[in-house]
C-alpha cells in the first residue's frame, strides 16, 4: 500500500486516552491560529476539544508515518516531505519548534508522551497485516458473511474434531515472530501426499491448534522429526494399530514455554503440552492429507493421534535425560518423536528396594501388546517421581537401571509358543528353547515425569520397531 | 467477513485416466506384489497357481516392509514389466 502524504504545515497526532495530549489540547488551537495545523486523532473524534480533528481511528496515517508516541508534532514542507518531528511535551522544544516563545508558559516544563495506538501490541499485528502487506504466499480464503467462522473451518474439513482458531493473516504473522526462519523455508516433505511444507504453512496450522508464537520452533522441530524415513509418519498413519507420534521435550525451553512435566503430565490443563502435538497432527492432516478413513486406517485410534507432547522432569532426577541418552548435549533444547500408543499405569505401592520395583516394572513392560509379542515393538517407560526416588535413594543411575531392567525383560520362548497356556497366539514352534528380549536393543526408552505423589509409572507401547517400522527421532529445537 | 490463510497444501489433484481393464488375463503378464505382511506369500501362491491356469505369466515382487510405500524403482519395474498387478495384504 502506498504511503498517504501528510498535508503541508504542522501536523499533530493525539489520542484522548493520554494525559499529555489533554495537557497540550488548548495549545493546538493557538498553533492553528498561527499557521496551517492538521490534527489526527487516534481514539475519539471529539478530541482535541480545542479544534476539529481528522479521523485516524483506523490508524492508517499513524501507522504509515511511524508514530510511536502521542503527542507527536511534525513539520511538513510544501511538497509533503517531513522536515522534523518532536514527541511528548517539552516546553522548550515546542516553543523552538513553533517559534512561539509564549507557548505553554503556564504548563509544566516537561511531560513524557504516551504510546501511539498504532504500536499497541494488541493492534500492531492487525495493522502490519492490513497496511504492510504480509508477503505471505498462502492462499487467502474469505468466509461468506453469513458463515460462522468456526463452523466454516469445520465445513472445510480442517479440524481434528475440536474447534480451531481462525488463522487470520495477523495471527499467522504474529505466529511467525516465534521463529527467525523465513516463512518460505521448506521444513520437510509430509506424507502421505508427499508435500513440501513451509514454515508459513506450519505457522497457519499452529495458529489453528491454539499455539503461542514461542511454541513454533518446537512445532517445526517436531514436524522435521516425524517427516523422516526413520520415523515413517506414513506408516503410523496407515497402520491399523493405535499409535501416533508422542513428543518429549528436553532442555530449558520446556520451562520457558511453561510446559508441564509434573502433575497430570499426560492430561489436560497445559496449553503448550496440548497444542504442540495438535499442531503437528494438523500439519499431517491438512498439508500431508492424512485423514482417518482415508490413508489413516487405524482400527481403534488413540489419544496420541490427537497430539501428545510433554516435558521431561529433568530437575527432579540426577539421571541424564532422554535427549542426552539419545546423543544430545546436556542442556540442549531438543524434541524426541516416538511412535506410541496411549499410556497405561504400572502400579507398585509397596516396593521399597530398587530390585523389587524393577521386577514390577518389568512385568508391566512384558505385558505390552501381549506377553507373546517379543522383539517386535519399542516402548517408553515414564518413571514417576516417587518411583524414581527408589533408584535415587539406592544410588542407581540410568545405565544401571537400564541394565537391570533389560535383564528382566528376557523372555523364555517356551512360555509363548503357539498353543501354550490355551492361547493360539504366539511364536511358531521353531522358536522353542530360546531366550529373546522383549524389546530390540535400544528399543526401550526411559523418561521421568509426573506429580510428586503417586507410586505408579506409565508405559507407552509402540509399533513395528526398527528400520522396518518406526525409529524414534530426536531433533534440536532452534529459534 | 473473515479472511483466513488456507491451512491445506493447496494442491489440485492430478486426474489420471484409469488404465483399460483387460478382457482376459490369458497371455498377459501379471505382477503379484507381496507387501511383506506375514502369510501374504501363502495367499499369493494360490493366486499365482490360478493365474497360470488362466494362461498368464506371473512375476512376483516384494516390498522391503509393509510399513512404507513401495520404493519408486519397484513401482517403475512393475509398471514396465507387467500388464496388470495384484497387491496382496494378509495376516
Amino acid at each position: 500500500m502506498e504511503t498517504p502524504a501528510l498535508p503541508p504545515g504542522l501536523v499533530a497526532f493525539v489520542k484522548r486516552d493520554c494525559e499529555t495530549c489533554q495537557l497540550v489540547d488548548p495549545l493546538l488551537a493557538t498553533l492553528a491560529s498561527d499557521e496551517a495545523l492538521t490534527v489526527y486523532t487516534q481514539d475519539d473524534l471529539t478530541f482535541p476539544e480545542s479544534l476539529q480533528a481528522v479521523d485516524d481511528l483506523a490508524l492508517e496515517m499513524s501507522w504509515h508515518h511511524n508514530i510511536e508516541t502521542v503527542p507527536t508534532l511534525i513539520r511538513v514542507g510544501k511538497t509533503g516531505i517531513e522536515a522534523e518531528r518532536i514527541v511528548g511535551w517539552s516546553r522548550d522544544q515546542w516553543q523552538a519548534f513553533t517559534g512561539n516563545m509564549e507557548l505553554g508558559i503556564t504548563l509544566p516544563e516537561f511531560r513524557p508522551g504516551c504510546g501511539s495506538l498504532s504500536v499497541d501490541p494488541s493492534r500492531s499485528d492487525e495493522l502490519n497485516a492490513r497496511m504492510g502487506g504480509s508477503g505471505l504466499a498462502t492462499r487467502r480464503i474469505e468466509f461468506a458473511e453469513l458463515e460462522d467462522d468456526f463452523e466454516a473451518m469445520y465445513d472445510r474439513g480442517w479440524s481434528d474434531g475440536l474447534p480451531l482458531v481462525p488463522p487470520t493473516e495477523a495471527r499467522v504473522m504474529r505466529m511467525l515472530e516465534g521463529t527467525t526462519r523465513q516463512p518460505s523455508d521448506i521444513v520437510a516433505n509430509v506424507a502421505p501426499d508427499l508435500i513440501d511444507v513451509t514454515v508459513e504453512k506450519i505457522a497457519v496450522n499452529a495458529v489453528m491448534a491454539g499455539c503461542k508464537p514461542e511454541y513454533l520452533p518446537v512445532v517445526i522441530a517436531a514436524v522435521e522429526a516425524i517427516c523422516t524415513d526413520e520415523f515413517n509418519i506414513h506408516g503410523l498413519l496407515a497402520t491399523t494399530m493405535s499409535v501416533g507420534p508422542v513428543f518429549v521435550v528436553n532442555g530449558p525451553i520446556a520451562k520457558q514455554l511453561g510446559m508441564n512435566s509434573g502433575i497430570n503430565v499426560f492430561g489436560q490443563g497445559n496449553r503448550a503440552n496440548l497444542t504442540i502435538g495438535r499442531a503437528v497432527q494438523l500439519v499431517v492432516r491438512n498439508v500431508g492429507g492424512g485423514r482417518p478413513g482415508e490413508v489413516d486406517r487405524c482400527a481403534q485410534g488413540s489419544p496420541t493421534k490427537i497430539g501428545l507432547a510433554f516435558a521431561e522432569d529433568e530437575a527432579g532426577t540426577p539421571w541424564i535425560s532422554l535427549a542426552e541418552e539419545r546423543g544430545m548435549e546436556p542442556g540442549a533444547n531438543a524434541i524426541t518423536a516416538l511412535c506410541l500408543e496411549g499410556p497405561r499405569l504400572i502400579v507398585d505401592q509397596l516396593s521399597r528396594t530398587p530390585e523389587s520395583l524393577t521386577n514390577t516394572l518389568a512385568e508391566g513392560l512384558l505385558a505390552t501388546h501381549s506377553r507373546r509379542m517379543v522383539a517386535g515393538i519399542d516402548a517408553m517407560l515414564v518413571l514417576s517421581p516417587e518411583h524414581m526416588a527408589r533408584y535415587i535413594d539406592a544410588g542407581w543411575d540410568r545405565a544401571r537401571f537400564r541394565t537391570e531392567l533389560e535383564e528382566r525383560l528376557m523372555v523364555d520362548t517356551n512360555d509363548i509358543i503357539r498353543g501354550t497356556g490355551g492361547i493360539e497366539e504366539g511364536l511358531p514352534a521353531g522358536f522353542a528353547d530360546m531366550q529373546l528380549p522383549k524389546f530390540r536393543p535400544g528399543g526401550l526408552h526411559i523418561a521421568h515425569a509426573g506429580g510428586a505423589a503417586g507410586l505408579f509409572s506409565s508405559v507407552f507401547a509402540g509399533w513395528v520397531s526398527g528400520p522396518t517400522g518406526s525409529v524414534p527421532v530426536t531433533k534440536p529445537i532452534t529459534h | 467477513m473473515t479472511t483466513v490463510l488456507d491451512p491445506t497444501n493447496e494442491a489440485t489433484p492430478a486426474t489420471i485416466e484409469r488404465s483399460m481393464r483387460p478382457e482376459s488375463l490369458a497371455g498377459l503378464t501379471v505382477g503379484l506384489l507381496d507387501i511383506s505382511k506375514p502369510r501374504g506369500n501363502v495367499f499369493l501362491d494360490q493366486v499365482e497357481q490360478r493365474l497360470i491356469a488362466l494362461g498368464s505369466t506371473v512375476k512376483r515382487y516384494k516390498k522391503p516392509t509393509f510399513t512404507k510405500p513401495a520404493p519408486v524403482d519397484m513401482r517403475h519395474e512393475i509398471a514396465t514389466e507387467c500388464d496388470a498387478v495384484i497387491e496382496a495384504l494378509a495376516d
